[in-house]
């Protein structure tokens, strides 16, 4: 059982009338499951949501991605509802890849871009139907997504509240789906999706996920989210599922080489220093970009900064000696000249490598890869220790699993 | 060969005066330009029109005081029929119950009525006004400056201006800025006392915006009409011989010498885009025509929005397009008399000019209120023309027009224009009674045209002679939005060259000119 902070309620009409302060975060519709498995009480804010960094052992979660199946609650993931006769158009005009590539039944990472072609939030996009979609976002852009349906016909709603999410990742993951009775879902190629049927609803599952491994997201309507978590759960009992919380699927991400918006770019209405805003090319996202397509947001901005050489930024993986982590260490050329940024870095067991994702100015880690250095501090016993360690810029993902894209996948 | 088959070098959209500027001065550049007007004559809303039969009138601009002279110089137009003597500028005649006041000449060289004490303030004032409007004038035949990527020639161009502003002497620099964005009944407030001369003030610095004169910044309409000048006098005012369809003339036949080619009755449907680069258009009847550069001259929402649609450009952009402030405040008025209206107190002279009703500040800013509610004035405002005893082709012989701009008419009238035109008229007719009596029984038609009308019959998105709201946030490098104030849009080869962009509406040329000359210098 848990024990939230509770505020003593007041007789005063006024104070009732705003009550929403007592809920100090919003749990998801898996949140009873959850609290009760949340043994370390250690939760976060993601998107306003009450999330876990850890629920009984960050080390041991993590190995449950790579060794057995993990189970991360992703409700609080921001999540459209797009429809229409245009929706095809809407979407290949609000975001960066091509949209009309995209069959119905499929999934792609795309990014979406504000006019001076900085970066807004990447996400992926779910085709449902030929009319269809899913957008899932770290963040919010309902006004943005409106205002870019002017003219479309095309509906937008959020549908954050109404639709729950599971991550289920790991190796064992195929296996559990198939014995929880989900027939046809060894069908599902790497970013396949497709309907299933779940407790007298649909559930949606697609090949995807944050890991870099075999693995499924499920979305179900709100109030089928425990009855599927219960499924999963008792399906997956004796193929080692284990809920997991945030920290480890974070170190799975890193090794796939993945990036997360906020963490490790500025969204640009996030960016307050105009130094921070990022173009697609400065963040690893430039394959997104197809000029031949028809027009879309952000076009204009980013085909001038190519061709007049303004990109400023690259976002670069690295390889860094020896097994200190180097999250949020300064990078340097030749030991002295600062050139950029650490945002995410771990000594990564599967790969066995000390890696980080960092940002640095160009030509640094564009076409100057060599000689790059990070400054890490190591507290021991209440000192640090300072350590110059050097990094090299190396290609991404980290780690390549075949079982992400093995068809049929194995049974585990 | 059909001009289909032909590669024009330039289409334009919109043969308004500004259309026709952009095309003859582009045209002048050796350029081929095919210019579209949507109606069967060009001249946009500087048309002259019969609006009863044997009575023509001009269309919704009937005094010009602002040609820029660069345009008259660059088109020749006096070679192709414009003529402005020194003769023809008319006076401005505040009426009032207590009898008129007059600024002959430019904007009140002298002015008569007034008492000594007043004509020596106004002598002053007015000495201010155009000195701090000379200020600005520079701008008006510029691109505004481009903050973020500013040329060489922009620099100098601002820096000319900060040695404008230095010249004016510390005092008067100081008080440049301080008075800046007042609004203009303060201003009066500090410096006249005579009523009918400060409602006739108030009365020109709203005209044609939804401002009364308390309303902060309405001082800039003032600058903005004496920025303008005529005939080399800043502030002066002509009402054109055969109305102002005269001034476009002239324009049209500079246009043709320069081998403009005009295709009347064919608006176009959409502009085309091809990978962010407008390469033609598509009439309404289907027909596409290809050229290097895409001119709209036609208003900038209606561009954007409705000709390369919203579709081909960013969210962002078409946001801050979906925000142009444009609804219109303004009506125009005509009217078939059987013989001249006598106004109380005035004499031949005052007739053939330029008559107000603004009898007071006051009075100005009681006519605005209920338009911020969706009402029209119940007393309104007015600036009245009678351009037959100027040049009497114009009515039977022995009758009379009346032109007026009537103040204030919101574009969106909340009972609607259907039900509230026949009201609007009365207390329009109600108030031309009080000062020509006996006007009223001569009247053998009327027309009035709402903003709702002007949109209709001029293709003008809510009736806004100026395509958009002229106040201090739709101005310089914000109009028609930040970021594109410079005539070219985020699509290549498409400029902007109507009122809707910089420096804005009247019979100037401005927006084309300097439209032309953009897409000139771009290429050279």
């Amino acid at each position: 059982m848990n024990h939230h902070p509770t505020i003593k309620p007041s007789t005063d009409a006024r104070t009732a009338a705003q009550s929403h302060f007592r809920t100090l975060r919003l749990g998801t519709p898996f949140q009873p499951r959850i609290d009760a498995l949340g043994l370390k009480q250690d939760w976060y804010s993601w998107a306003g949501y009450r999330a876990p960094h850890s629920l009984w052992d960050e080390e041991l979660e993590y190995f449950a991605i790579r060794s057995q199946a993990a189970l991360f609650d992703i409700s609080p993931m921001t999540k459209y509802r797009i429809e229409g006769p245009d929706a095809e158009a809407y979407l290949d005009r609000v975001t960066l890849r091509d949209v009309t590539k995209l069959k119905p039944g499929r999934v792609h990472y795309t990014a979406w871009c504000d006019d001076e072609g900085f970066v807004l939030d990447d996400g992926t996009l779910f085709r449902l139907s030929p009319t269809r979609f899913r957008l899932c976002s770290q963040e919010r852009h309902l006004p943005w997504l409106l205002d870019s349906a002017f003219r479309y016909d095309v509906t937008v709603e959020e549908e954050t509240e109404a639709v729950a999410g599971l991550a289920l990742q790991g190796p064992t993951s195929f296996a559990i789906l198939r014995d929880a009775g989900f027939a046809g879902v060894e069908r599902l190629k790497v970013f396949d999706l497709a309907e299933f049927a779940h407790d007298g609803a649909t559930v949606t599952i697609s090949r995807t996920g944050f890991t870099g491994d075999l693995g499924y997201e499920l979305f179900v309507p709100a109030d089928k989210a425990l009855s599927l978590w219960d499924r999963l759960m008792t399906a997956g009992e004796l193929r080692g599922i284990r809920a997991i919380g945030y920290t480890a699927l974070n170190r799975a991400r890193l090794e796939a080489g993945l990036i997360v918006a906020n963490a490790d770019f500025t969204t640009s209405e996030h960016a307050i220093r105009t130094d921070h805003l990022r173009m697609p090319d400065e963040i690893g996202l430039g394959f997104m970009i197809d000029p031949d397509k028809g027009h879309f947001n952000g076009r204009r901005a980013i085909l001038e900064a190519r061709a007049r050489k303004k990109l400023r930024h690259v976002l670069v993986g690295l390889e860094i000696e020896g097994n200190i982590p180097a999250e949020h260490a300064i990078v340097y050329y030749r030991k002295s000249q600062e050139v950029g940024l650490v945002s995410a870095a771990m000594w990564s067991p599967m790969a066995k490598r000390n890696i980080a994702l960092a940002s640095l100015q160009r030509p640094y880690g564009d076409t100057i890869v060599d000689d790059l250095w990070v400054e890490i501090y190591a507290m021991r016993e209440l000192q640090y220790q300072k350590l110059m360690k050097k990094a090299k810029a190396v290609p991404r993902p980290f780690i390549k699993l075949d079982r992400r894209t093995a068809n049929l996948p194995a049974d585990f | 060969m059909t001009s289909s088959d032909l590669n024009w070098d330039a289409i334009v959209i919109g043969g308004g005066h500004n259309g026709l500027v952009a095309a003859a001065t582009l045209a002048k550049s050796g350029r081929k330009v095919l210019l579209l007007e949507a109606g069967n004559e060009v001249g946009g809303a500087a048309r002259t029109e019969e609006f009863a039969p044997g009575f023509r009138v001009s269309a919704v601009a009937h005094l010009l005081n602002r040609l820029h002279p660069d345009v008259v110089k660059t088109l020749e137009l006096e070679r192709h029929g414009l003529t402005i003597e020194r003769g023809d500028f008319v006076p401005s005649v505040a009426l009032s119950k207590d009898g008129p006041l007059t600024l002959h000449d430019a904007y009140g060289e002298v002015l008569t009525g007034a008492s000594p004490a007043e004509q020596s303030a106004w002598k002053e004032l007015r000495a201010q006004l155009l000195r701090y409007a000379g200020v600005l004038k520079p701008f008006l035949s510029r691109r505004p400056p481009d903050l973020g990527n500013m040329s060489l020639a922009e620099m100098t161009g601002l820096g000319q201006t900060a040695l404008a502003l230095k010249r004016l002497g510390k005092e008067d620099m100081r008080d440049f800025l301080r008075v800046l964005l007042m609004n203009v009944y303060d201003l009066l407030d500090e410096q006249l006392s005579d009523d009918r001369l400060k409602g006739l003030l108030a009365f020109d610095a709203t005209l044609g915006s939804h401002l009364g004169p308390r309303s902060p910044t309405s001082l800039l309409g003032l600058y903005y009409r004496l920025a303008g000048e005529i005939g080399g006098l800043a502030g002066a005012q002509v009402q054109p011989k055969g109305g102002m369809g005269a001034v476009v003339a002239a324009i049209r036949a500079a246009a043709e010498k320069a081998g403009v080619s005009i295709r009347h009755a064919s608006p176009v449907a959409r502009v085309i885009v091809e990978k962010g680069r407008a390469v033609g258009v598509v009439t309404q009847t289907g027909e596409t025509l290809r050229a290097k550069t895409v001119v709209s001259a036609v208003n900038p929402a209606t561009t954007i929005l409705d000709l390369v649609g919203p579709r081909e450009v960013d969210t962002g952009f078409v946001r801050k397009v979906k925000n142009i402030r444009m609804k219109g405040d303004a009506a125009k008025l005509h009217l078939a008399l059987d013989r001249p209206p006598q106004f109380t107190g005035v004499d031949a002279a005052g007739h053939k000019g330029r008559l107000v009703i603004a009898p007071s500040p006051d009075h100005v800013e009681r006519a605005f209120n209920p338009s911020k509610y969706g009402e029209f004035s119940p007393e309104p405002v007015m600036e009245i023309t009678l351009p037959s005893l100027v040049d009497p082709s114009l009515a039977p012989p022995g009758a009379c027009v009346l032109s007026a701009v009537v103040q204030y008419a919101p574009y969106a009238l909340k009972e609607g224009w259907t039900a509230g035109k026949p009201k609007f008229l009365k207390a329009i007719m109600g108030e031309l009674e009080a000062y020509a009596p006996g006007i009223g029984a001569t009247v053998r038609h009327a027309e009035l045209l709402t903003p709702a009308d002007i949109e209709a019959r001029y293709r003008m998105p809510g009736g806004h002679w100026h395509h958009g709201e002229l106040q201090a946030d739709q101005m310089l490098m914000s109009r028609p939005v930040s970021g594109w104030s410079g005539y070219d849009t985020p699509l290549e080869g498409l400029f902007l060259a109507g009122a809707g962009s910089h420096p804005g509406g009247g019979i100037s040329g401005a927006p084309g000119l300097n439209a032309a000359r953009r897409i000139i210098a771009m290429r050279a």
